[in-house]
């Protein structure tokens, strides 16, 4: 004898939530696919919303409460939507002894955000990493995704600076 | 996949590649990458099709070259002498038309990086012996250099006890740190009760400052799956799991098409070479927790659950992934199972020290001229590393310290530079081998202000379960960051040092455990500079900023 069971509804019409279903179905909506399928979520809406959440909660039948202390344990998971570009400074340790605090200095100075914010007109987002893994190309820093090494301060500004001067340079 | 056609996908890629003249081998790991080698490896593409050599030149992508400092890296390969291999450095795309029109001449001197200095000679590749020579996205390319033949000789020729004992006899120990028996690890495991085990391999690769486990996964993927699947065997498991980072985008891309292309050829699935022998592998992406490198909160990872530790014993070769017996090794734990099946455990042995044998891959970075990826026998100096192979300090600066372990190790002075690299000598002056990052330092670090960092680093990643790190880590932060403001007082150095014999007999897993570490090393090594902060209210690398004033004495 088979039971049914009824799979919740996605939070919206949005197409994106087709690949967040399909990774859940592949993985037979165990409860331990839950990682995996806030990675999907993410890398589809490029946050985790209070509806994402829920969603997932119900797909596996896991307490909210669950899924929000998996989703605010890791550090890979934002709760809070990115600007229209990012910046990720790399913090680890190679990067740190060659600079890296000073570029953060940098950005805070000229733009006013600390790591973790986003600019008021949503353009840019300063972020760290542990460690990017670049550690010869010290100081490294991921800009959209794309890994610069040997990151000078001048041409690191220059180079935000251009993104924020931009009026429509959406990166997607 | 039966043993013959393994062979004959071997001769069949050996011909082809003997049928080119020259190899230009371009490095397309992530170290080069960004600094755009994928376009250099299209301007040499584009370069030799336009000039007809399709069929004398053979322009690849390969993984890590080591020198990571030096990139683009692009080595020129004649068929016939695979010695007179000439490497160039920082390659731009401009610079394609000559080295294609220096094939059959002499090499572009401007670009030439000379390849007979300690940095290449000194090294002994075990693990990397791929890496920078085989194209990571073709299994075909693995087969043709040995590449599952010591999966092939385990199953068709080994009982898995047998495995075993030839692992415990080569003396391999754990690369991810604490430096514990593979061999005795996996007899446990496959003493281990149930018929359902796992195998689980760590490249969780946290410390920040390494960046081995990456490469490895980026040069030469179906290594680790070789060994994963060897250990397999060996133990009984029929599902592996690969924990990597999130952070690693090309490491994951690499691995899933290894995982794929070695499932198409019957090395993974079921009845692996035609035997009742059945093992898949999949992947589970980390999310960014450094405590997750240790085992039991990698389990709970996997499990779908928050990383956080649990005690131990049971240990997870006992009772593991739910509750199964679980073989977790190191990604470079695995790397090593291959080389030592083909070779056999007397040629590994040979290699190293009494108690650490083989090599160890190091991830050279920070203050020194030469930073990238090395591999060396154990037991090799320390300066060996650091001056030899790492060239020296850059700029006319002095060596201060040399950083190993991450934030669970310490920082080496000077004058123990001696000293040779292995397990038990690291450990004596209070740092560990770790996973592999070595940081060289100069006197332009403060150490307080290093201990301060790696102090943050473990109180932000600490996970929270037990009291002593989460609380304890926090306390000792704040003490290092009044210190490193001038405000600190000597009370504050005499709790800070209570603090770590607290952390380390109490806290529950390896995080807390070791977090004293690089306080312990810099207190020990460089006392004079915490004085200093606190009583001259001085900073003597000049890299911290004092608010106090100076007392008046």
């Amino acid at each position: 004898m088979s039971t049914v069971i009824n799979r919740p509804t996605p939070p919206s019409q949005d197409k994106r939530w087709k690949i967040v279903e399909a990774t859940v179905r592949r993985h037979g909506y165990r409860s331990h696919s839950l990682i995996e399928g806030l990675h999907t979520v993410q890398e589809a809406f490029g946050y985790l919303d209070d509806d994402a959440m829920k969603y997932m909660a119900a797909a596996l039948r896991l307490p909210l409460s669950k899924v929000y202390g998996v989703a605010t344990f890791y550090h890979f998971f934002t709760l809070k939507p990115k600007g229209q570009h990012t910046c990720v400074v790399c913090m680890g340790t190679a990067c740190y002894i060659k600079g890296a605090p000073q570029l953060l200095a940098a950005v805070e100075q000229v733009h006013g955000i600390k790591p973790g914010e986003t600019t008021p007109d949503r353009k840019l987002s300063l972020l760290t990493a542990r460690c990017v893994g670049s550690c010869g190309l010290a100081p490294a820093v991921v800009m959209d995704g794309e890994v610069a090494g040997k990151v000078e301060r001048s041409e690191f500004l220059s180079r935000i600076g251009k993104w924020m001067s931009h009026d429509t340079g959406r990166t997607e | 996949m039966t043993p013959e056609e393994l062979s004959k996908i071997a001769t069949i890629e050996q011909e082809e590649q003997q049928q080119h003249k020259h190899v230009i081998q371009v490095c397309v790991a992530a170290g080069c990458l960004s600094s755009h080698s994928d376009q250099v490896k299209d301007a040499l593409d584009k370069e030799v099709s336009k000039r007809g050599l399709e069929n004398t030149c053979h322009v690849k992508g390969v993984g890590c070259l080591g020198l990571c400092a030096a990139g683009p890296l692009v080595r020129v390969q004649p068929t016939a002498k695979p010695d007179a291999a000439v490497m160039y450095q920082a390659v731009t795309a401009n610079d394609a038309a000559d080295i294609v029109s220096s094939l059959e001449g002499p090499p572009v001197k401007r670009l030439v990086c000379p390849t007979n200095v300690p940095f290449f000679t000194r090294q002994k590749k075990i693990v990397l012996e791929n890496s920078g020579i085989i194209d990571p996205d073709r299994i075909e390319e693995y087969i043709a250099v040995n590449g599952y033949a010591g999966l092939l000789q385990v199953v068709s020729t080994m009982r898995p006890s047998e495995v075993i004992d030839e692992v415990m006899r080569s003396g391999l120990r754990g690369r991810g740190g604490a430096g514990f028996s593979t061999g005795l690890k996996w007899s446990t495991v496959a003493k281990g009760r149930g018929s359902t085990k796992y195998v689980i391999c760590n490249a969780d690769e946290g410390d920040p400052g390494a960046f081995m486990d990456r490469s490895v996964l980026e040069s030469d993927p179906h290594r680790v799956l070789e060994g994963m699947a060897i250990a397999a065997y060996a133990v009984g498991a029929s599902q592996g799991y690969i924990y990597v980072r999130a952070e690693y985008p090309l490491a994951v891309k690499r691995l899933k098409a290894a995982i794929r292309q070695a499932e198409r050829a019957g090395l993974l699935g079921n009845n692996i070479f035609g035997i009742t022998f059945n093992f898949s592998i999949d992947i589970r992406l980390g999310a960014g927790a450094f405590v997750c490198g240790e085992e039991t909160a990698l389990i709970a990872s996997i499990e779908g659950k928050r990383g956080t530790p649990r005690p131990r014993p049971p240990y997870p070769a006992e009772s593991g992934l739910w509750g199964c017996p679980t073989l977790i090794n190191n990604v470079e734990t695995f790397a090593n199972v291959p080389p030592i099946i083909r070779n056999g455990s007397a040629w590994f042995a040979g290699i190293g020290t009494e108690k650490s044998k083989g090599t160890k891959v190091f991830a050279l970075a920070g203050r020194v001229t030469n930073t990238g990826l090395i591999e060396v026998p154990m037991g090799i100096p320390l300066r060996e590393i650091v001056y030899d192979i790492g060239g020296g300090i850059p700029d006319g600066k002095k060596l201060k310290a040399v950083q190993t372990g991450g934030p669970s190790g310490g920082c080496i002075p000077e004058q123990h530079l001696d000293m040779p690299v292995d397990y038990e000598s690291l450990a004596k002056v209070g740092s560990i081998m770790g996973s592999g990052g070595m940081i060289i330092m100069d006197d332009t670090s403060c150490m307080v202000d290093v201990a301060k960092f790696f102090m943050e680093f473990c109180r932000s990643e600490s996970c929270g379960k037990c009291v002593p790190c989460r609380v304890g880590t926090a306390q000792m932060h704040d003490l290092l960051c009044r210190i490193t403001d001038g405000s600190g007082t000597a009370d504050d150095l005499t709790l800070l040092i209570e603090l770590c014999d607290v952390l380390r007999a109490t806290s529950l897993c390896g995080l807390g455990q070791t977090a004293p570490n690089p306080v312990l090393t810099t207190l020990q090594f460089f006392k004079h500079e915490y004085d200093a902060h606190i009583q001259k209210k001085t900073c003597p690398a000049g890299s911290c900023t004092i608010h106090a004033p100076a007392e008046v004495i």
